[in-house]
């Protein structure tokens, strides 16, 4: 990860806590509550996030909703190039038939990790609903693929990479734009798990 | 390039400790998919896994068989009875004929030591051995090894007995190795007549008889009395060596009380292992038999996943 060099900080710890506090508020909103709610974070940042999303949805309305992990290694539509380094442990410890999910992740880029975990989530049922809940859209769509809800837009060239870091993690909490190394990979990152 | 260091798997030697591990984190995951409703990925659609199997099976090949179908891969099966082998045909024909259709992978087991090098000469797919003659079963050497990671939460500093006919187990040939390169202690129990010629050339303990040590392993490990591979007779009557190296209900009791029993099957019941040893809660034989599915997926996926990587 040596060739990545940050070029700018687009959120910082406190402006991720806010706008993570007004997705909370957003989904509520348009859900009418946290009544029948599930949220399903995909490894291995989505589902820090989810649980911070459960955290604020338990401080506002009392209610504790289900979190699930999902790993979407083998849902890839580029397995046959590029495996991922590191394969995790999917974990949906409740039925989501019935439920409206809402889906977590970071960074939202081509859509492919997207379309990947729409796949794997119907592998364990049929919810009544999925919605998409993403911290940064950075653009760059290859798939017609939109967020529900956003934490932040940050327009972005191909040749940067946009990445969460996070505390427990990586020793420090911020969106960063980083400038990728001509012929880097970018998408499909091991770290980060930018989509 | 394959996410392993090698792109076959004939031997055990062939994976890198870091392989190993490799495949048995991958293989958790799968071992999930295999608790869902639905055990169904789509990650090899399209690819074509072919089950050449030379030598009667039942466990191998259809765990190979289901962890094909789980992966969405094609796979298909050839039997010693309905191949052309029958008619004649070589090994590196049937190589080669299997090459000009394109397959991905396939998986072989031949009664002679060596017959999955042959095909990695005469094919271009991914090979894996499920078991050469007195060679090598290196998968079912990873899914025990991933049955006792499960267990103990650790492979390093295990003490490890393997009893029974060393001499013509390919199990041992894969599994033995495999215990050292993670750092597990290897004890070799067997009469004289089961053990090679050399037992100082098998990288383990030799002990000949097994009440001697019973209490300090973790693991007692039973090989199956191969009949069909016993030239002449080692052992006077199968009564006498199942009393002499069989587990009975006074040897579970003498076992470490978090020891384990494991087996690659099929038991010869009453013979390695009386009925009590078999329905004993610490016997892991189904768990084994559990894990051998996910461990195969993982395998597949690793072998075929990410191969056209510049």
């Amino acid at each position: 990860m040596s060739k990545l060099e940050t070029k700018s900080v687009v959120l910082d710890k406190q402006a991720i806590d806010r706008a993570l506090t007004r997705v909370t508020h957003e989904i509520l909103e348009s859900n009418h509550g946290a009544e029948n709610l599930a949220l399903v974070g995909i490894v291995t940042r989505g589902d820090q996030l989810a649980s911070a999303l459960a955290e604020r949805i338990l401080a506002i309305e009392g209610l504790e909703v289900p979190v699930g992990s999902l790993d979407i290694s083998f849902y890839r539509d580029d397995v046959a190039n590029y495996i991922a380094p590191e394969v995790h442990t999917t974990n949906i410890p409740f039925s989501v038939d019935g439920k409206t999910i809402i889906l977590v992740d970071d960074v939202l880029y081509t859509g492919r990790t997207i379309r990947a975990a729409l796949d794997a989530i119907m592998d364990y049922g049929r919810p009544a609903a999925i919605q998409l809940a993403v911290l940064v859209d950075r653009g760059h769509r290859e798939l017609p693929i939109r967020a529900d809800y956003v934490g932040k837009n940050v327009p972005s060239s191909a040749s940067e990479s946009v990445r969460l870091f996070l505390e427990p993690l990586d020793g420090r909490t911020s969106v960063e734009i980083l400038q990728v190394a001509p012929g880097e990979r970018i998408s499909s990152a091991p770290l980060g798990g930018e989509a | 390039m394959s996410a392993l260091s090698s792109e076959h798997l004939l031997n055990i030697e062939d994976l890198t400790p870091e392989d190993i591990y490799l495949v048995l984190d991958t293989a958790r995951s799968f071992k999930e998919v295999n608790e869902r409703p639905i055990k169904k990925l789509p990650t090899l659609r399209g690819r074509t896994v072919v089950n050449l199997f030379l030598e009667p099976s039942t466990r191998t090949r259809t765990s190979f068989e289901i962890a094909a179908k789980r992966l969405s891969a094609d796979g298909i099966n050839f039997s010693a009875s309905t191949s052309a082998t029958t008619k004649g045909e070589s090994l590196v024909d049937t190589a080669q004929t299997l090459d000009a259709m394109n397959c991905d992978l396939v998986i072989i087991r031949h009664r002679y030591a060596g017959s999955p090098y042959i095909l990695t000469q005469n094919m271009r797919a991914h090979i894996i051995n499920g078991g050469d003659g007195k060679h090598q079963h290196p998968t079912q050497a990873l899914l025990d090894l991933f049955t006792m990671r499960e267990h103990f939460g650790h492979i390093e500093g295990l003490q490890v007995a393997i009893v029974g006919d060393i001499a013509h187990s390919r199990v041992f040939g894969s599994l033995a190795p495999g215990l050292r390169m993670l750092g597990a202690s290897v004890t070799a129990i067997a009469p004289p007549t089961l053990l090679p010629a050399r037992p100082d050339v098998l990288g383990a303990d030799v002990c000949y008889s097994l009440d001697e040590r019973l209490g300090q392993f973790d693991v007692v490990y039973m090989l199956r009395i191969q009949q069909e591979r016993l030239e002449e007779s080692p052992f006077p009557t199968l009564r006498e060596y199942s009393r002499f190296y069989g587990i009975n209900s006074a040897r579970l009791a003498a076992l470490k009380p978090e020891a384990i029993i494991m087996h690659p099957g099929p038991v010869n019941r009453g013979v390695e292992l009386s009925s009590a040893a078999i329905d004993n809660a610490r016997n892991l034989l189904l768990y084994q038999v559990n894990a051998g599915v996910a461990v195969r997926m993982a395998l597949m996926y690793l072998l075929l996943g990410g191969e056209s990587e510049a």
